[in-house]
Order: structure tokens, then sequence, then C-alpha cells
């Protein structure tokens, strides 16, 4: 049976990671090849890195970054943050990356989701979406969730899907953060809209929040960042009182 | 050495990284002379039946990887092109196994992507393997069950997650992202007697 996978995501800046970790028995917490490898030992499913350097110049860095992972990681990556176009995504791709993710880009100019599509296959795009709550409805954002956009999030996502993204990546930032569980509503109003894989992003602060979603929600996989970072959630401890509530995972 | 057949596939690098972990050169090359004198040779892929089809007859590689008497790994992709004919761009294959490669109909979320459990597995490559055992897919593509079937995968109806057929062998699944589990049957295949 399909499990429901687990996905740590780090953020990446200047080649390091950004967010603070109390992992133990780490010679270097803030090389993202380090903290991938404990995460890969301790049964992640899959990793996301999310680069949010912001010159140009430090690009080269990103794809010597992917290429170290490639070497040393042995399940699959996804690497998002600055893919503006297909050379972009073939640089992450060539590189070892199995996917890459989009967002702003994919709002400004949803062409690019079709032709890395055509170049690379949609199981290597991922659509990630950054969306918030207004009133009744999710207003879709870009750029670090900074700019809204007139798009909603169900009506993007299903856009997504026709122009031959293979997963979306959905975070909302109502609940990002704020470590209450996941966005229950949201997420299932866009897997339900969609027949590809939804990934919930934004709000996990404890195992019960991964069980609800997986419960509640078509979603496909759990993605979050500091309560792995910060070891207040072990990705073994997760996955055992997920298997406890009876949820197929790995 | 062990030989991955270059063409317009991606994930070529991951399959290489795979192999080198485990300790053994390899060499990427569509040098048909290479290909033949390997010791093992790998066909990887990741992208589309008919473009990948038409590269491999356009470099004369069809007629190589047919004639091929070291193990030969498909994956993937590369296991749908050793079967006779694929839906996807309606593309011929090589003809190894006796299979049709059709499209997952739409009664769950396609592409199966994510970790799954095989079952009925035999033979050399799932040594050790076992039944709580996962492996990692990426696919909207897949070839029926056959005689040589060696482990079936059950995603909205039972189809081949492995085939082997003398000394050719293929996995619908991605071995070098399936953590331990894919290394050991990636292991098992390398070490098979040449």
């Amino acid at each position: 049976m399909l499990k429901k996978r687990i996905i740590p995501c780090l953020d990446i800046q200047n080649g390091r990671t950004v967010k603070g970790i109390n992992f133990v028995n780490i010679r270097d917490a803030g090389d993202p090849v380090e903290l991938a490898k404990r995460y890969v030992q301790e049964g992640a499913d899959e990793l996301v890195f999310l680069d949010i350097t912001a010159t140009i110049e430090k690009r080269k860095t990103l794809t010597e970054l992917v290429t170290r992972i490639a070497k040393e990681i042995n399940i699959p990556f996804t690497v998002g943050g600055g893919i503006h176009s297909v050379d972009d995504a073939r640089a992450i791709i060539l590189a070892g990356a199995d996917k890459v993710s989009v967002n702003s880009s994919a709002v400004q100019r949803p062409e690019l989701i079709t032709e890395i599509a055509a170049q690379f296959g949609s199981q290597c795009v991922v659509l990630a979406i950054d969306t918030k709550r207004l009133g009744d409805e999710w207003i879709v954002y870009t750029h670090g969730g900074h700019t809204p956009t007139p798009l909603r999030a169900v009506e993007w996502a299903a856009e997504g899907e026709r122009r031959g993204a293979g997963e979306i990546l959905l975070t909302s930032m109502n609940n990002d953060g704020v470590k209450s569980g996941f966005a229950l509503d949201i997420t299932d109003a866009v897997a339900s809209a969609v027949n590809i894989p939804v990934i919930a992003s934004g709000g996990a602060g404890a195992p019960g929040h991964f069980a609800r979603l997986f419960r509640e929600t078509k979603a496909a996989a759990g993605l979050a960042a500091s309560i792995f970072h910060f070891g207040e959630v072990s990705i073994p401890q997760l996955k055992q009182f997920l298997k406890e509530q009876n949820i197929e995972v790995r | 050495m062990i030989a991955i057949i270059q063409y317009n596939a991606g994930n070529i690098a991951s399959v290489r990284n795979a192999v080198e972990r485990l300790g053994y050169p390899c060499l990427v090359t569509d040098n048909r002379e290479q290909l033949r004198q390997a010791d093992k040779v790998i066909l990887p892929g990741v992208g589309e039946a008919h473009s990948a089809m038409r590269h491999l007859r356009e470099k004369g590689l069809d007629t190589v990887i047919r004639s091929l008497q070291q193990p030969v790994l498909g994956i993937c992709l590369g296991q749908q092109l050793l079967c006779n004919h694929s839906e996807e761009g309606d593309a011929d294959g090589l003809g190894i196994f006796d299979a049709q490669v059709r499209k997952f109909p739409p009664e769950d979320i396609v592409p199966h992507i994510g970790w799954d459990n095989l079952t009925n597995t035999r033979g050399t490559l799932f040594d050790g393997f076992g039944a709580a055992d996962t492996v990692y897919f990426v696919h909207s593509y897949y070839a029926g069950i056959c005689r040589d079937t060696i482990a079936v995968c059950n995603y909205i109806l039972p189809f081949s997650a492995a085939m082997q057929k003398d000394n050719f062998y293929a996995v619908q699944f991605h071995p070098e992202k399936s953590a331990g589990v894919g290394e050991r049957i990636l292991k098992n295949f390398l070490t098979i007697p040449s």
C-alpha cells in the first residue's frame, strides 16, 4: 500500500541551512548535506531544499550544493527557489535533483510549468502554492508570501495540474509557524480538486497534526521544517505514532 | 566496469551516484563497443517512451541492447522500454518482455508517487527483501503482469514492479532512490555473475 510521506524542508542561503538546529552528533549543522544525511538515516521519505539566496551570482553555489547532495543522499529530493526558466531547472536537475519546485515564477508565467514538464516530465515539476485565507477566500501569494495575486488556491492548483505539474506543495500562510496543525480545509479542497499528489505544509507542531492531516484530507504527504530541525518531533517518533494510529507510513 | 546507457533521459546522475556509492566504477556511455564489453549494463530512464525509443534507434542502441549477453537492468522507463509496446506515444519497445505498457486509469492519484510495498518477489534481485520493505515509485504508466514478472505492486491495479528474463532484469521503481532497501537490490544486481 502506498505510504503517506513525511518530508523535512531545509531552507538554504548561500549554501548553508538557515534555521537553527539542535541535533546532537552533527558536526556541522549548518551544512545541508550533513543535516540531510541525518534525516535520511531517521527515515525521511523525501527532502525539500528551498533556496532563499537573494542574489543571482550565488546561484552557482546552489548547483554545487545540489551536486553534493545527490552524491550523498539515496532518497528523492526537490529543490526550489529562484527557478525562473527551463535553463534554471535544467541546471538543478542535471546536478542530480529529482524535482524542482516553482512558485512566483509560475504565477508570473504559467507556461513555465508546461515547459519544464515537456523537457523533463511532469514528475519533475512541483507547483508550490503559498496561500492565505482572507474572509472566505484562499488567496495565492508570491515572493515569499509578500505579494497577493488575483489567483485562488484551488483554481490555481487545478490549472497547474492542467499545465503539467506532477505534484502540488500547498503552504497555508495562516498556519505556517503557528504549530497548531495543518490547514485541513484548504488542503482537502485542493487535494479533492486535482488528481496529482498534494503535499501539505504549514502548521505542523505535533505528531497528532500529521495524523489529522492524513485522516481528514486526501494529502499524500506532510512537510515541516522547524519541528524537525529543533528536534521538537523526531521522524522516528512521528512515524511510530502514525503507525499506532493505523496510518500507512514507511 | 558497469555501463550506464546514455540517452535523452533524466536521472542518469542519480543512477551513477548510487552505483558509485556501492563502490563500483561506472561509465555513462552510448558507445556500442563499451556497452558490449561492460560487465553489467544499466538502462535508466525518466522521460517519455516514444522519444526515448527513437533516440535509442537513431544511435543503433536498440540492436545492441537486444544482443547483450551480460546482466542488464532497466530502471523505470528502462523497464517499460524492454517491453513489447507502450501506450505512451504508441511506442514499440525492445520486446524482451512479453508485456504491454499502459497508462494507469484515473481511479486514484496519477502518477503513482511514493514508497510502496512489493508482493510475490522472487529471484536474486530480491535476496534479503522483507515483506515490510518499501521502494520508491514515480510513474504514470505500468507494465502488466506477465510470466516474467518477479515482483508485483498493487496500485489501482496489480502491475509488474520487477521483471526478469534470462540476463535481462527490470524494475519499475527507483532502487537508486529507495534508501538502504534500494541499495541492496542494486547490489544484488551488481553481484550477479557476469
